[in-house]
């Protein structure tokens, strides 16, 4: 049973969203997306200063089996990346919404998170 | 509709994650495949491999027509407990599969992969035809593979009735279960690159043996370690190594090939003799990924004499590090690139296998 926690936001792509009080957005991946890809072993994350485009490819996650892109569901500047996720990809298995976040983005739109969905939307989404 | 082994609700039960392989609903993990992994390297893992296929040939020309079948020649098993890896290879000399003969008391018994079911038994049965043989398929058998450095430990220790018949066997061997008519049939043989068994047993045995072999500390382990396993120990994958395609001197299989005595004209022999003489185009080699991201299967290698393809690639548990098996130009040097996701990352080409009993085997 995947843990959604109800002060997030989401995405269908299986990353998760959260609004800083700098106006800044931290990105991960879900519960759910871990679930699915198995024992991550590798993170490519955005050089710092990249301009994302809404739906850009903004990493890649791979895992044991397979590889996933990472999507960038807003558009923003990449202000910080997290290093010590690179450096320990299996954090994305077992803290998924804590230490291993991949990425805060500095939004292009005030109103970025408008489109996504809240806990009990990806909940729905996901058949949880 | 999938078909399920007779350990289904045993996988199940174990917290097995069940995926369709090759028409079979098995367990790609418990939970890790990572720590499914591990403890084979250092402990022991039982798979459910009931999905195979086990095959008797029986007859009087049961080696002849063996001898014809297979690359490589069933005269090299001197004795009865014996066994022999061979590609079965199709008039134009590519592979229509690998397999294990072992040498009976019964003639022979073969086993091949369950994805190539069908056509492996067309196959046999086809060239059988011109021989006084019969072949018969073994499908009420289940079949374990306990693998590890203390596999073969516990499974005396699960079953001591089998102790005096496994302390007999050296790697490579197998016999039946006394009294078992070939029922239970234990080998020394794995796909992992560690010591351990396989053992095929009647379908209706199987879970109370299972049970048996957790109770003793084997872990369940799935098919996503099995692939990881066999890839550090540099085993090819029928379907990813090679096919009906694929010659066997450009997978790696050329040890396999009998080629004394020159008068076995086994089938596809003409094809590979003369690619030998010519020397093949392309030869499997194994590929360290020195730069960032995981090899994987398909993705384009790069070398000083034109470029190949990864035929199976992964992250390797054991190094820490992404490893693969690739088919690449004879003439490539060491050093390559690989094509990951439009990156050229660098690799090097290294001697086979990666892992054996545990250890980092290449420079």
């Amino acid at each position: 049973m995947s843990h959604v926690p109800a002060e997030l936001k989401y995405v269908d792509t299986h990353e998760w969203l959260r609004q800083e009080d700098d106006g800044t957005i931290t990105l991960g991946i879900t519960d759910h997306a871990q679930e699915l890809l198995g024992d991550i072993v590798f993170v490519e994350l955005p050089a710092v200063g990249t301009q994302l485009a809404a739906n850009d490819t903004a990493g890649v996650v791979e895992s044991v089996k397979a590889a996933s892109d990472v999507y960038a569901p807003i558009a923003g500047e990449v202000v910080e990346i997290n290093e010590a996720l690179v450096a320990s990809p299996e954090l994305a298995n077992s803290v998924p919404y804590g230490d291993a976040w991949f990425f805060r983005v500095r939004p292009v739109d005030a109103d970025a998170l408008a489109g996504t969905l809240d806990a009990a939307a990806y909940l729905e989404l996901i058949g949880a | 509709m999938p078909q399920r082994t007779p350990l289904f609700d045993a996988h199940v039960a174990a917290g097995g994650k069940i995926v369709d392989f090759a028409g079979w609903e098995l367990p790609i993990h418990y939970g890790s495949q990572l720590k499914e992994h591990e403890t084979v390297r250092s402990d022991a893992g039982v798979f459910d491999v009931s999905h195979m296929t086990v095959v008797d040939v029986t007859g009087p020309q049961a080696t002849a027509f063996l001898q014809t079948l297979l690359a490589n020649d069933v005269a090299r098993l001197g004795f009865e407990g014996k066994a022999l890896y061979s590609g079965m290879l199709n008039a134009d000399g590519g592979v229509i599969d690998d397999l294990i003969v072992y040498r009976t008391a019964w003639d022979y018994r073969v086993v091949v992969n369950a994805a190539t079911r069908d056509k492996d038994l067309a196959w046999i049965n086809q060239q059988a035809a011109a021989f006084d043989v019969t072949v018969a398929e073994r499908p009420e058998l289940a079949m374990l593979a306990i693998q590890g450095p203390n596999a073969i430990a516990k499974v005396k220790a699960a079953r001591p009735d089998l102790a005096a018949l496994i302390d007999g066997l050296k790697v490579f061997q197998g016999l039946p279960f006394a009294s078992s008519q070939g029922d239970w049939f234990v080998a020394r043989t794995g796909y992992t690159g560690e010591d351990g068994l396989e053992i095929m047993l009647p379908g209706s045995d199987a879970t109370v043996f299972w049970n048996a072999l957790l109770a003793a500390g084997v872990a369940p382990t799935g098919l996503g370690a099995r692939d990881t396993l066999r890839l550090e120990a540099g085993m090819n994958l029928y379907g990813h190594e090679m096919d009906d395609g694929v010659s066997p001197l450009s997978a790696g299989m050329g040890w396999t090939i009998a080629w004394a005595p020159e008068a076995r004209n086994f089938i596809g022999r003409s094809v590979i003799e003369a690619e030998k003489a010519a020397g093949p185009a392309y030869k499997q080699v194994g590929l360290v990924l020195e730069g960032k991201g995981v090899l994987r299967a398909g993705q384009t290698v790069i070398t000083s004499a034109g470029e190949g393809e990864i035929t199976s690639g992964t992250f390797s548990p054991s190094l820490k590090l992404s490893i693969a098996m690739a088919r690449v130009p004879v003439a490539a040097s060491e050093l390559v690139d690989v094509d990951i996701r439009g990156k050229h990352e660098p690799a090097r080409i290294v001697k086979m296998p990666f892992v054996r009993n545990g250890q980092k085997v290449f420079e």
